[in-house]
């Protein structure tokens, strides 16, 4: 019998009996969770092996199956619409997850918040600082990888890296942690390289394939002689300069292998750390934690291992930005303009994690290229 | 493909108000007589279902996973729980409305594939309209005012394809496409201009409409009021096409163009208008995406329900009412591909592989029809 055939002849049979169970709001029925064991849910918005942002979770997901007690179920290209809303109750209710973890910005508001208030036993937790502790249900909660301070350390490295002083950028949109982490890879090279620049070009969406390959080329024959860039996916970004013969720095995931000869370092994610320390928390029946941000000095970003394209300067000095940033060196060192009209929108030092600079919406000056 | 348009030997002249059904016989033929005919309508597409089947059983035996596990996940994560019947409900809400933008103007012959543009322009001019009004005017006003800000906006930006077919022979399929991404566009360029919410610095949507102005689900489910609504718009449309003088004379023009405007059929009129209806149904579609689920206009619009709309009305053979169960279907089917992917261990590619081979196997399926005596009474004439 098909898959359709079934469906549709034992449908007829059950659709008094579905309306009746939805009054009755039996929607709660599937989940049965033995004391000890946790289901972990994770919904991705793309593609798991992305050579990106999915892949950097999905990574992450790989070490939590090992830890014991612990079951995961992953489900992979969930846009942000009800259908996220709809995989997380589908978790609950059929998989009997304890923990969902939804690791794409729009998932928050509203489907994140409203199925947290609707299944108060379950704990929820999101991908961007975003939990609000006076507005948002307790069982919510947000975790973040300041991927600016590995950002920064590919500045460092590619500064020491580029001859014509100018580093490519390939951005998807204008929003704040996009401008962040141009911003930092801009602070980073001054270090080792002061009369560097940073050229940006910015595509619009988070992932447009043919426009990336479009700016790594346009970054290329401008005279960008270090190509990195920050969209969903960087593969086509990565591989598009390894053919030109530039070299490259990686973002949120390792794209090392798609480089073989140009690859500098890279900015990665370290969710491991998080969902690890999750895990352990259920384990030992202590609270999770509701609002967990940071970087380096908190061991949730890193950069990839260096490539061939790096030389021994760029080696030394990223080891040593790597350290600083694990003592937590400020990258943001006031007073600082912006590359529009030269108004100082950093008046002082800020630390990694100040939430004003989560209010970015200004590139500094050595940054060439507008933001409207 | 046939629109069904009786043939001019069957109408007495003059009488374009006259309503003989499409598909059905003439009453006059006994019960048995047009159940047998009608049944050629539900054996073909169920046995092509089931040769879909078989071929998606085949593809799952050659990657070494079970057909029989995977029916067991599709009927419990689609069908087989209070929880996952209403999931696939609430999902095949949207594909209704977006396939009924296809099958209204594919009566009058035209494949207008435009339904995901007339989505995201529709359910942003309602999240555009309502914004300024939340908290100065009462919901009681404001939610009727976003259903027609969506409904005339949607309608306007499908009715300039109809448009431009009929004044300058524009390929309605062509410009219909484009213009949904000329809409995705608009839409982009003012949520992340001028109606931005500032205070949402990561992605760009207008300002929430806010709890009271949204549409809640219908009471005792999960579903939200569009399903419904769409159900209704089904039967709605399906008079409106096969019961009235209006549908008459569009499935007239559909069969055949020059004799329509040979009879003095307002042949322009009526595509417009059926292009206006199909923009009007995939914009409601959108005002539900922002009142009942988004509660804001911004990028997530553009989910593709518009796309999958098409796959649904081309498998409903442009059919209104048939839209219902096959977007059930749909619905079903994608509401069981997160348990399919989590269980089995198969990526989400896997249900699309099935809907694609559904939709080749209906397609090849429309060459059976006519061609079994059992379906064909010895007492009926050739109806075609």
């Amino acid at each position: 019998m098909s898959a359709s055939e079934f469906s549709r002849r034992t449908l007829l049979k059950t659709t008094a009996w579905g309306v009746a169970g939805a009054t009755l709001n039996l929607g709660a029925a599937g989940r049965a969770l033995a004391a000890g064991d946790l289901t972990m849910g994770i919904v991705y918005v793309g593609a798991r092996d992305d050579f990106g942002w999915n892949q950097a979770h999905a990574v992450a997901a790989e070490a939590l199956k090992l830890v014991p007690g612990v079951k995961v179920v992953e489900e992979e290209n969930v846009p942000e619409t009800d259908a996220c809303a709809k995989t997380m109750e589908s978790m609950i209710n059929l998989d009997g997850a304890g923990l969902i973890l939804a690791t794409s910005f729009g998932y928050y508001t509203p489907f994140v918040v409203d199925i947290a208030k609707k299944y108060p036993d379950v704990q929820f937790r999101h991908a961007a600082p975003l939990w609000n502790k006076d507005k948002d249900p307790k069982n919510a909660g947000s975790y973040f990888g300041y991927l600016n301070q590995a950002h920064y350390v590919n500045g460092v490295a590619a500064g020491a890296c580029t001859t014509s002083n100018k580093i490519g950028f390939v951005a998807a949109k204008p929003i704040a942690s996009v401008l962040s982490n141009i911003n930092s890879v801009l602070l980073g090279a001054r270090k080792t390289n002061p009369k560097a620049i940073v050229q940006v070009i910015f595509t619009g969406d988070w992932s447009l394939p043919v426009r990336e390959a479009e700016a790594a080329n346009a970054l290329v024959d401008s005279g960008c002689d270090v190509i990195t860039c920050h969209v969903d996916s960087p593969k086509v970004v990565i591989e598009t300069a390894e053919k030109r013969g530039v070299k490259t720095c990686g973002h949120n995931a390792s794209q090392a292998p798609l480089a073989p000869k140009g690859f500098i370092t890279g900015a990665e994610y370290k969710w491991a750390t998080i969902y690890k320390g999750y895990a352990a928390d259920i384990a030992a029946s202590n609270p999770l934690p509701n609002f967990l941000i940071g970087g380096y000095e908190s061991d949730f970003v890193q950069n990839t291992p260096f490539g061939a394209g790096a030389n021994e300067a760029a080696k030394a000095a990223a080891t040593a930005a790597i350290a600083d940033m694990k003592a937590k060196a400020p990258i943001y060192v006031g007073p600082l303009k912006d590359n529009k009209t030269g108004k100082i929108v950093i008046d002082k030092t800020y630390g990694n994690l100040d939430p004003y600079l989560d209010k970015m919406d200004y590139l500094l000056e050595g940054v060439v290229g507008s933001i409207t | 493909m046939s629109s069904g348009v009786p043939a001019a030997n069957e109408l007495p002249a003059g009488t374009l108000g006259a309503t003989t059904p499409p598909s059905a016989p003439a009453a006059s033929y006994g019960f048995w007589t047009r159940l047998r005919v009608n049944s050629e309508y539900i054996v073909i597409p169920a046995f092509a279902l089931l040769m879909a089947a078989l071929l998606f059983a085949l593809f799952l035996l050659a990657i070494g996973k079970s057909p029989v596990d995977f029916v067991d996940y599709v009927w419990r994560g689609g069908f087989g729980t209070a929880f996952s019947f209403q999931n696939t409900l609430q999902r095949s809400s949207p594909l209704i409305l977006t396939a009924l933008a296809v099958a209204i103007p594919a009566r009058i012959g035209l494949i207008m594939i435009g339904g995901e543009g007339a989505l995201v322009l529709g359910g942003f001019a309602a999240a555009a309209i309502a914004v300024p009004m939340v908290g100065v005017v009462p919901p009681i006003v404001t939610m009727p005012v976003m259903v027609a800000a969506a409904v005339i906006v949607g309608g306007c930006w499908v009715g300039i394809a109809g448009y431009l077919k009929y004044a300058r022979g524009v390929n309605e399929t062509i410009s219909s496409l484009l213009l949904t991404y000329i809409g995705i566009a608009i839409m982009n360029f003012f949520v992340e201009g001028a109606l931005r919410d500032a205070t949402n610095p990561n992605k760009p949507s207008t300002k929430p409409i806010g709890e009271a102005y949204m549409v809640g689900h219908i009471p005792g489910t999960q579903v939200h009021w569009g399903f419904l609504v769409g159900v209704l718009l089904s039967v709605a449309l399906y008079v409106l096409m096969t019961r009235t003088t209006f549908g008459f004379a569009a499935r007239v023009t559909g069969g055949n163009y020059r004799a329509a405007l040979a009879q003095g059929l307002p042949v322009g009129r009526l595509i417009v208008a059926c292009a206006m209806i199909a923009g009007g149904c995939a914009g409601l579609a959108g005002y539900f995406e922002v009142a009942a689920i988004q509660g804001r206009a911004n990028a997530s619009l553009a989910a593709g329900y518009g796309f999958t709309g098409i796959l649904v009305s081309f498998l409903a053979r442009h059919n209104p009412v048939v839209i219902v169960p096959v977007a059930i279907l749909f619905g079903g089917l994608v509401a069981s591909g997160g348990l399919i992917q989590r269980r089995m261990g198969l990526p989400d590619a896997t249900v699309l592989v099935l809907q694609g081979l559904i939709f080749i196997v209906l397609l090849v399926s429309e060459t059976l029809y006519g061609r079994f005596a059992i379906f064909r009474p010895a007492d009926v004439k050739d109806r075609t």
